[in-house]
Formats: C-alpha cells, sequence, structure tokens
C-alpha cells in the first residue's frame, strides 16, 4: 500500500521510538503537521520559536540520553534552527533537525521561503541530508537517527522538499544501517590499554581530567572505580560536571579560566595527567605551550581528531570511554598496586591547596551575592535538581557552587557559549524527566534571548524554575571590562528592565521577586512548591561581584587572578539597587 | 610539507563542497584539487595536494575522514607512488624563435594541440617537476596563458625485492 512522505516520516519517528517533537509550523511542512494531528504516540511540543525548538530537543536530549528532534517549516523557519544546531554540535549533543524545503522542481529558483539550508548548516552538522526522491526518505532517516546517536554524537538535518512529503510510495523500512564511510572505533587498542596501565600505575602524581564524552559514553561509574582503586584525584571539564560526584573527596571541581585553584595547580604539578572525553578546548588549557608542563598526557576520545587537535599526546587511545576504561580497569586490578601508599603525599598536597584557596565569595547581609542564591539552590534542591544555565557569570556561578553527583544533571552551552540556551533547554529537560526539579540559572541579559518560551512552558504546564540572578549588566562582559578596558562599560548596562515579575505574570506564569539575601530561602522554597507552572524568581544581586578565580586570555592556567579587596573608591557608575 | 592525500568519496551531489569547505573551515590550505568517478560509478576519487606540518597534515586526514561520505584517505607521503598533472601552455614565440620552441616542446614530450596565426598550444604531462622545469624553459618565449588540470596520484604496485 502506498501512502505518503508525511507517513512515511511519522511512521519512521515511531520506529526510532521518538515520543516528543519540538517544532513550529509552515508552509511547506503543512502536510506533516496534518499527520501529527490525529497521531497519539508522538506529541508536538510547540515552542514559540525555532530556535527555542532547537534547544529545547537539545535539553530534552542531554537530559535523557535519547536523541531530541524538531520539525521546522523552511526558510525563516530552517535559518532559525541554526544557532541551536551549531550549540549541539559544539557539545555533541544527538538531534535529528526535519526543515520543510520548497518543491524539487522549484529548489534554485529563489522560490518563496527557499533557503539552501542544508548549505548553511553543513559545516554544523555532523552531517545532512537533502531528500530528492521519496524513495530514500525512511533509509535517509534510519542513517540520520543513527549518525545522530553513535560514536561522538552530534546534530544531524534533513531537508524535506514539500513534494517529498506530499507524493505517495510504499513503505520500507531498512533494518539494517550501514555507511561505508562512517564506521567509529568502541574498543582501545590493546596495547594501548595496557600502556595507560602501566602509566598510571607509575605515576605519582596523576591527575584524571574528565569530560562531556564521560557522560555521552554512560561512563560515571567506571570512571569513579577508576578513581578510587588508583587513588586519583579528578578535575572535570565544564562539560563533564556530574561525570564524577562533585561531592566526592577525590574531587577537585572544574579547571580551566574559571576552574578552581587546586585543580589547576594540580593540573599543571602532575606528572600524567589522563584526559578522558574531553577535547582540550582553549577555555580549559588556557596558553597551550605551558599547559601541564610536567605531565605525560593520555588522551581517550572516540573521535580521532580531537586528539593532538591542541595538544601534545604521549598515548592516544581512540574508542568508546566505557569500554576503555573497563579495559583498563581490568588490567590495573591485576596489578593489585599499593595505591594509597604511593599516592599519600599526592593527595595531602592537593588537600592543601584545597585549603589554601576554596572557592569562596563574601557574603553580605544587605545585598545579594549571587553565589549565594546558588548554594542556596543547592542546599534547597538537596543536589538533586537538574540545572540548565544561561551563558555568562550566571553559568559559571552555576558550575562553581552548585555540586553535581549525577551525570545529566548540568545542562549548559559549554563549546558555543550561546545565551538564550538555558531557558528551552530546561523546558525540554522537564518534558523528558516529568517528576524531576528543573532548575534555570539564568542572567537577565540572557533570558531575554528565549523569553517568548515561557509561553510553551506556561501552554503545556511545566513547572520549570528560572533563578534570574539580576545584576543589571551583561556581567560577564563588564568584568572583561572592568578588567581589562578600564571600567569603560560599553553598552554592557542593561539596568532593571523589564520587570520580570511582571513579565512572568503577563504570560501566566508565577514571578518573585527577592531585594534581600534574607529573601532568597523563602524565594527559592515558594517557587519549588509550585508544580503547575512555570516560576520566575527575579533575585536582585550585587552587580559588582566577578568570578573568580580567573585566568586571564593568554596566560598559563596558573596564573589565576583572585578577587581583591575592593580597594577603590567610590564607582563612578550607579549601582544598580 | 606539501602532502598529496587521495580521497575516496561518496559520488553524491555535495561531497566536493563538504570537502572544500571542510579545508575553508578549518583554515587548512589547498594547492590543487582533482576530482573523477572511478571503476565504481558510486564512488568518486579527489587528489588533494595540500602543505602542512605534521600536526597540520593529521588533522586534515583525520577531519577528512570524519566526513561520514568519506570512505578512504591516503596520504601518499608514506605510499610509494606516481604523481601526474596536465597542463595547456598557450605560448606565442617570435617568428624567429618557433622552430627552437617547437623542439622544446618535443624534448619534453609536449604535444602541440591547437595552433593559430602567432601562438601554439601545448599539452603537456608530467609530475610536479618535469611541468615547473617546462613552464620555467618556455617563460622567455611568451606565455600567454595556462591552465593546469591539478594534480592526479595513484599508488605503485608493491614490487618484491629480491
Ligand atoms: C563563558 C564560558 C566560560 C567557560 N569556562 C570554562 C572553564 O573555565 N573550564 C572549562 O572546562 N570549560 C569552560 N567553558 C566550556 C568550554 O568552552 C568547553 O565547552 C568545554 O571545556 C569542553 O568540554 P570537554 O573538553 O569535556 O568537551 P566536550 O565538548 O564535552 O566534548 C566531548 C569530547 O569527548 C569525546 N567523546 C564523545 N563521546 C565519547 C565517547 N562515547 N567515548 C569517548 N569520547 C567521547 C568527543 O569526541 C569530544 O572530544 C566555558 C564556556 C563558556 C561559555
Ligand atoms: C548569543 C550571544 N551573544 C553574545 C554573547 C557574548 N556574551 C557572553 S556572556 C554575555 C553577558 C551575559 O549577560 P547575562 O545573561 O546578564 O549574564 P551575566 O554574565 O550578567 O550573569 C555576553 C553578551 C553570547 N555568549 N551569546
Ligand atoms: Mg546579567
Amino acid at each position: 500500500m502506498k501512502i505518503s512522505g508525511a507517513e512515511i516520516l511519522i511512521e519512521c519517528l515511531k520506529r526510532e521510538g521518538v515520543k516528543h517533537i519540538f517544532g513550529y509550523p509552515g508552509g511547506v511542512v503543512l502536510n506533516i503537521f496534518d499527520v501529527l494531528y490525529d497521531e497519539k504516540d508522538i506529541e508536538l511540543i510547540l515552542t514559540r520559536h525555532e530556535q527555542g525548538a532547537v534547544h529545547a530537543a537539545d535539553g530534552y536530549a542531554r537530559a535523557s540520553g535519547k536523541t531530541g528532534v524538531c520539525i521546522v517549516t523552511s526558510g525563516p523557519g530552517a535559518t532559525n534552527t541554526v544557532t541551536g544546531i551549531a550549540t549541539a554540535s559544539m557539545d555533541s549533543v544527538p538531534l535529528v533537525v526535519f526543515s520543510g524545503q520548497v518543491p524539487t522542481m522549484l529548489i534554485g529558483n529563489d522560490a518563496f521561503q527557499e533557503a539552501d539550508i542544508v548549505g548553511i548548516t553543513r559545516p554544523c552538522t555532523k552531517h545532512n541530508y537533502l531528500v530528492k526522491d521519496i524513495n530514500d526518505l525512511a533509509r535517509t532517516v534510519r542513517e540520520a537517527f543513527h549518525i545522530a546517536s553513535t560514536g561522538r554524537p552530534g546534530p544531524v538535518l534533513i531537508d524535506l522538499p514539500k513534494d517529498v512529503t506530499t507524493g505517495t510510495a510504499e513503505f520500507k523500512w531498512p533494518e539494517q544501517v550501514s555507511i561505508r564511510g562512517y564506521n567509529p572505533t568502541y574498543h582501545g587498542n590493546k596495547w594501548m590499554i595496557r600502556q595507560a596501565a602501566q602509566m598510571i600505575a607509575k605515576s605519582k602524581k596523576p591527575v584524571i581530567m574528565a569530560g562531556g564524552g564521560v557522560i555521552l559514553s554512560g561512563a560515571a561509574k567506571e570512571l569513579r572505580e577508576l578513581a578510587e582503586i588508583a587513588e586519583i584525584p579528578v578535575t572535570t571539564t565544564l562539560m563533564g560536571l556530574g561525570g564524577f560526584p562533585g561531592s566526592h573527596k577525590l574531587s577537585m571541581g572544574m579547571l580551566g579560566m574559571h576552574g578552581t585553584y587546586y585543580a589547576n595547580k594540580a593540573v599543571q604539578d602532575a606528572d600524567l595527567l589522563i584526559g578522558i572525553g574531553v577535547r582540550f578546548d582553549d577555555r580549559v588549557t588556557g596558553r597551550t605551550s605551558a599547559f601541564a608542563p610536567g605531565a605525560k598526557i593520555i588522551h581517550i576520545d572516540i573521535d580521532p581528531t580531537s586528539i593532538r587537535k591542541n595538544v601534545r599526546v604521549d598515548l592516544p587511545v581512540v574508542g568508546d570511554v566505557k569500554n576503555v576504561l573497563r579495559d583498563i580497569l581490568k588490567v590495573i586490578r591485576e596489578q593489585k598496586g599499593q595505591w594509597e601508599a604511593v599516592r599519600k603525599s599526592w593527595l595531602k598536597q592537593i588537600d592543601a591547596w584545597k585549603k589554601e584557596k576554596p572557592l569562596s565569595y563574601t557574603f553580605d547581609k544587605k545585598i545579594i551575592k549571587p553565589e549565594f542564591v546558588v548554594e542556596k539552590i543547592y542546599e534547597i534542591s538537596k543536589g538533586k535538581a537538574v540545572i540548565c544555565t544561561e551563558v555568562g557569570q550566571n553559568q559559571m556561578w552555576a558550575a562553581q557552587f552548585y555540586k553535581y553527583d549525577e551525570p545529566r544533571k548540568w545542562l549548559s552551552s559549554g563549546g558555543l557559549g550561546t545565551m538564550g540556551y538555558g531557558f528551552p533547554a530546561a523546558i525540554g529537560a522537564q518534558i523528558a524527566c516529568p517528576g524531576k526539579l528543573v532548575v534555570d540559572i539564568a542572567g537577565d541579559g540572557s533570558i531575554q534571548m528565549n523569553i517568548q518560551e515561557l509561553a510553551t512552558a506556561v501552554v503545556n504546564r511545566l513547572p520549570v524554575k528560572v533563578a534570574i540572578l539580576n545584576n543589571g549588566y551583561l556581567g560577564m562582559v563588564r568584568q572583561w571590562q572592568e578588567l581589562f578596558f578600564r571600567e569603560r562599560y560599553s553598552h554592557t548596562r542593561l539596568d532593571t528592565v523589564p520587570d520580570f515579575v511582571k513579565v512572568a505574570e503577563a504570560y501566566g506564569a508565577v514571578g518573585l521577586r527577592a531585594v534581600k539575601p534574607s529573601e532568597v530561602e523563602p524565594v527559592i522554597r515558594e517557587a519549588f512548591s509550585i508544580k503547575d507552572r512555570p516560576v520566575f524568581m527575579d533575585f536582585i544581586v550585587d552587580w559588582r561581584e566577578k568570578v573568580f578565580p580567573m585566568v586571564p586570555a593568554g596566560a598559563a592556567i596558573d596564573e589565576m587572578i583572585f578577587d581583591e579587596e575592593e580597594k577603590k573608591p567610590a564607582k563612578k557608575l550607579k549601582a544598580v539597587k | 610539507m606539501r602532502h598529496t592525500i587521495s580521497v575516496l568519496v561518496e559520488n553524491k551531489f555535495g561531497v566536493l563542497s563538504r570537502v572544500s569547505g571542510l579545508f575553508s573551515g578549518r583554515g587548512f590550505n589547498i594547492e590543487s584539487l582533482s576530482v573523477g568517478e572511478t571503476i565504481d560509478r558510486s564512488v568518486s576519487l579527489m587528489t588533494i595536494v595540500t602543505t602542512g606540518d605534521d600536526q597540520i597534515v593529521e588533522q586534515i586526514t583525520k577531519q577528512l575522514n570524519k566526513l561520514i561520505d568519506v570512505i578512504k584517505v591516503v596520504d601518499f607521503m608514506d605510499v610509494d607512488h606516481v604523481e601526474r598533472e596536465m597542463v595547456l601552455i598557450k605560448v606565442a614565440p617570435r617568428k624567429n624563435d618557433k622552430s627552437e620552441f617547437l623542439k622544446l616542446a618535443e624534448i619534453f614530450r609536449g604535444r602541440i594541440v591547437d595552433s593559430g596565426p602567432a601562438t601554439f598550444t601545448v599539452e603537456i604531462t608530467g609530475d610536479e617537476k618535469k611541468i615547473a622545469a617546462f613552464i620555467e624553459l618556455v617563460r622567455p618565449y611568451g606565455i600567454k596563458e595556462f591552465v593546469r588540470t591539478g594534480k592526479v596520484a595513484i599508488a605503485r604496485e608493491g614490487v618484491k625485492k629480491t
């Protein structure tokens, strides 16, 4: 029996186990939406902007480990997805994005709402397709889901010309996928694994640097075993938060530009650095020529291009983190090393660094410190919330002052640093995890980049909490202006505009505000008790607060600057109350 | 270092732009690129000449391999191989120089593929050195224009040493 391309598409999605799609309709996808109208097994969540749809699908994917799915129309619908796709691409998030396209006959004619989205997204997708023949549709969808979710995950876009979805064909589901140019390596080379185990055994001052790959691979358990058995202290990248329990005694928190003093010190002093599912981003390494100068580097990664892209590597192991760690663990267990004795002085040194300069801020009785808000959220949620973030200072404080003990509890745009990511991602995460507490830690600038998604959250009765650290500034940029541009705050002042409480209320959400430190806890408690709609918490925080430690651009990561006592006299600028 | 890299790709539309986009997007250098079908119609072969230090060329081959439509990548640096490029050169020698020029072309096994009242077009095939040498030698005769195909390369069949 012949069915329409739109029906074939939806049938494919069902076979892929898709339950939720985020999307926005338009001319050339009308018939796909028409099929969805009767569809019982798949729910489409209408966002209020296509960028919101992609970030929501991304949040859904990061929170659940499943592949996120979007459908948008051609032209502006498709181009609106680009930031979301690039965000997912940089952070290796599995997505399949369907964009409508003008009929094949019209492609290239500057037809109404035509955009070459395959061309536009080529550099920011893992792969993309233009389906020209309805008979290729099912196979293409199958391949797309396979590519998106395997190896190093990433977004895949499928462009669907209108005549392909309106035409008819027999439905044939390919049981097997075989793509001759795509064969990720999942198992590490045996010799390399033995070498790695030996290097670990020989090392006196090892450090594990764990990243997003640990979470993508589902290898938190194996990582913990390795760290505990061989007594190796662990630092994680921003993307690796939750890959190793933040409250574990071997945890040193995050390293890098805004990493902890002790993590950066340890990396610089280590004799062995074990990079696990990390890509040695410049925010992490600082000046690469001065990075981990005394360490041999082992790098475990599924993507060969990550290896030796930025830093020298002494022992590369290409493979899936989980498999590789299991194999290393086997060898390490045979070694029966006297780990405790060997590591004693190293762990003591790290403890000393931890005591010397812990993450800290100065509490104030009159004005709310943003770090205090994050700490309170941690305390009241008992560390169990799914935390999403926007970008800027809010993101860094959320990384520093909340401890992530499990994977997939930390959703943040690391690679692209997309302001406006957190709120729609929280919506996606809430749909993926209906019973869980989902909090977006936001800035007053970023939240305005996708604030329209309040409507999506209200209509779907999603109890997403948004904690706005309202400093009246594009704070992270202001911090750079203060430190490196002689306090010339060029175009970073926002003032407390708009009134976020009223905005929330206008959308039918709840708006709460805290101006004094004593109001912080009651506001958070009230917000957390609301279960049927979103809540905006507007925390009016100290605009002067900066993120520390900080490694200035081009410096080595142990050349950190810290919060000096505010020595300067009265500021020229009026403080935001 | 200059590397000649051969890339076996799916013969699909858009593949060339994936490959060239990779080079431009990542700031890799392309000196020449040639593409053609192979015996198997479903795949094409690209020959790319690029320059870069070891680390860059390692990235180039890895990044090429990462493209879904790329089936195989061979860096001829470590492979015994034959390279050829073809060039068409239009030269306008003066009357007195014509016979000398034609002799020169012959020495290089050039073929005259077109001639006009004042010009000859020579087809010349060879490796990099030969082509460079020929161009240098004919330059004094007055090159009007030339076009090059870009290099193609093929591995030598392994000969067992006895
Ligand atoms: C304002 C701002 C400040 C920042 N400051 C910092 C900072 O101070 N410190 C910091 O760490 N980051 C910081 N970042 C984030 C930074 O930009 C990078 O996003 C981050 O460091 C990358 O983390 P990662 O190396 O874990 O790589 P990811 O981007 O998470 O990449 C994962 C790696 O694992 C590999 N991988 C994927 N799946 C597997 C698998 N199954 N098996 C094996 N390997 C796999 C991938 O190939 C890739 O190499 C900041 C970002 C912003 C926006
Ligand atoms: C889409 C986008 N535009 C610009 C930037 C550059 N940028 C990085 S942080 C930042 C300020 C963010 O301000 P806010 O959301 O208020 O966060 P704060 O730093 O004040 O906590 C800006 C503009 C960005 N990361 N993303
Ligand atoms: Mg701000």
